[in-house]
């Protein structure tokens, strides 16, 4: 079979990225432009969501991306984007780009659904086996999936209010951590142990997910002690919130497992780079039958591969878009 | 005007009285610490204006917006902290829709003069809502709550 190259371009929130994947498997180039030290030398957020910025580094992640893989653009087979969810100004940028590349080139255009590209990046490390229950954590995404093939899937589960990675990063903030604060809270906490209660989030949806009220008890247990002039260890604070958070995460994921039949579980975001959710999950999951897929951290973070790998999938089934292809701000995974 | 909230009832009550008597376009902004209330008053907000979709916090995307019978654009300038960017808000404000702004203070060079302003302060288990009008559509909307 001849073989298919897929160029991937996303920009859907702080990241402009662009990559060249082979069959859906094979990373030839993966350029991301992001601000992330900047982030740490302001110790705090310096997001890259103008679509100003964007622009500018557009055209450069797609020019470094063909050179680093040693194509032209003729060369790749169809031209896939993210069209959402993520913010609005960001993702035009993206989709305008690979409009204009299809255009100019004759190449197919696909769309890719974010949160699809964040699981099915788990082909570059590994085999899917679907039916697959997909557990999707990062700063702005907390998501229960259940995949039966590649192009069909079903949110069974989504946070009713933060996002998993922004809670860390919040608590952490309150903790006076640098940022992101997740990477951090997983450090400080392997030097604590989790002695403090917090309340346990409650949702109506079975397999929901909620941050707001456990980040607000973070809060406000440092606010209690403060005013009875009580200390606290805030290593053990951040191990408490730590096994609240994951405990959330990973019960309802085992309640889904229970649920449904699936093959495997797969990992995916951000925060599925957490050493005590990788930890926890391998605990649980060992004495079960589905298997387990963890991607590396490379993976896990916004990038342009997971892009062309998600659009390698949706171009075989033929998912195309026509030039009046729009960004979607708010975008219903089918 | 000042009111104490006791618990998430009485949020998400406050929060309807306030959608039964706005109309579009309508200017929010919110301040108050991290874990204040402000995503749940907005949750409250958005459910007594009769939007279905599941309010999610805006922080990490910037800009939510929900298009159902009326227009909601949700905005959380958190981690715009210190920044200056373009980032096209004003086309959002000028828009027939109801626009809520969270951690509005980092945002403040663009936004519009008239809107209605409120301040959530954590009060050991009570929500402090501190609620300013600024224009005269906003002072009327004020009085009637």
């Amino acid at each position: 079979m001849k073989d298919i190259y897929i160029l991937g371009i996303e920009s859907s929130c702080d990241e402009t990225a662009c990559a060249i994947v082979k069959n859906g498997k094979e990373v030839i180039s993966n350029i991301v432009a992001t601000q992330i030290d900047v982030h740490k030398q302001f110790g705090g957020v310096l997001p890259e969501v103008a679509s100003r910025i964007h622009v500018e580094n557009v055209s450069i992640v797609i020019e470094e991306c063909l050179e680093k893989a040693n194509m032209k653009i003729e060369d790749v087979d169809a031209i896939a984007f993210t069209q959402g969810p993520g913010l609005i100004g960001s993702l035009h940028v993206g989709v305008q780009a690979a409009k204009t590349l299809a255009w100019a080139f004759d190449k197919p255009l696909v769309p890719v659904h974010h949160i699809k590209g964040h699981i099915l990046a788990n082909e570059l490390v590994g085999d899917i086996k679907y039916p697959v229950m997909a557990l999707v954590v990062s700063g702005g995404h907390s998501e229960l999936v259940y995949m039966s093939d590649a192009n069909h899937s079903e949110i069974i589960g989504s946070t009713q209010d933060d996002a998993i990675g922004e809670a860390y990063d919040k608590v952490g903030r309150v903790l006076g951590l640098p940022y992101p604060g997740g990477p951090q809270i997983d450090r400080l906490a392997k030097e604590g142990e989790a002695i403090y209660t917090l309340p346990t989030p409650k949702t109506k949806g079975i397999y929901d997910l909620s941050f707001s009220g456990l980040k607000s008890g973070v809060l406000q247990f440092i606010d209690r002690r403060k005013r009875s002039g009580e200390s606290y260890d805030p290593a053990c604070l951040a191990a408490s919130f730590q096994e609240t958070a994951l405990n959330l995460i990973v019960g309802k994921t085992i309640l889904a497992l229970n649920n449904y039949d699936v093959n495997q579980v797969v990992l995916a975001g951000g925060v599925a780079a957490n050493s005590r959710l990788r930890q926890m999950m391998s605990e649980v999951m060992e004495p079960r039958k589905e298997e387990l897929l963890i991607p590396p951290l490379w993976c896990c973070t916004d990038n342009g591969a997971m892009i062309a790998c998600a659009g390698y999938y949706a171009f075989l089934y033929g998912t195309r878009a026509t030039f009046d292809v729009s960004a979607k701000s708010y975008f219903p995974m089918d | 005007m000042e009111i104490i909230v006791r618990d998430l009832e009485e949020t998400y009550e406050l929060a309807s009285q306030l959608a039964n008597s706005i109309t579009t376009p309508f200017l929010i902004t919110m301040s108050g610490d991290l874990g204040a209330g402000k995503t749940t008053f907005t949750k409250g907000l958005a459910q007594g204006l009769g939007i279905k979709a599941t309010i999610t916090s805006p922080t990490f995307t910037i800009l939510k917006s929900y298009e159902e019978k009326v227009v909601l654009h949700h905005i959380d300038a958190y981690r715009l902290e210190g920044i200056v960017q373009d980032l096209g808000f004003e086309e959002v404000f000028e828009e027939d829709a109801i626009c809520v702004v969270e951690w509005f203070d980092f945002i403040e060079y663009a936004l519009p003069k008239e809107r209605l302003h409120i301040h959530i302060t954590l009060e050991e288990e009570n929500r402090k809502f501190n609620i300013e009008a600024f224009g005269s559509k906003y002072k009327k909307v004020l009085e009637e709550l």
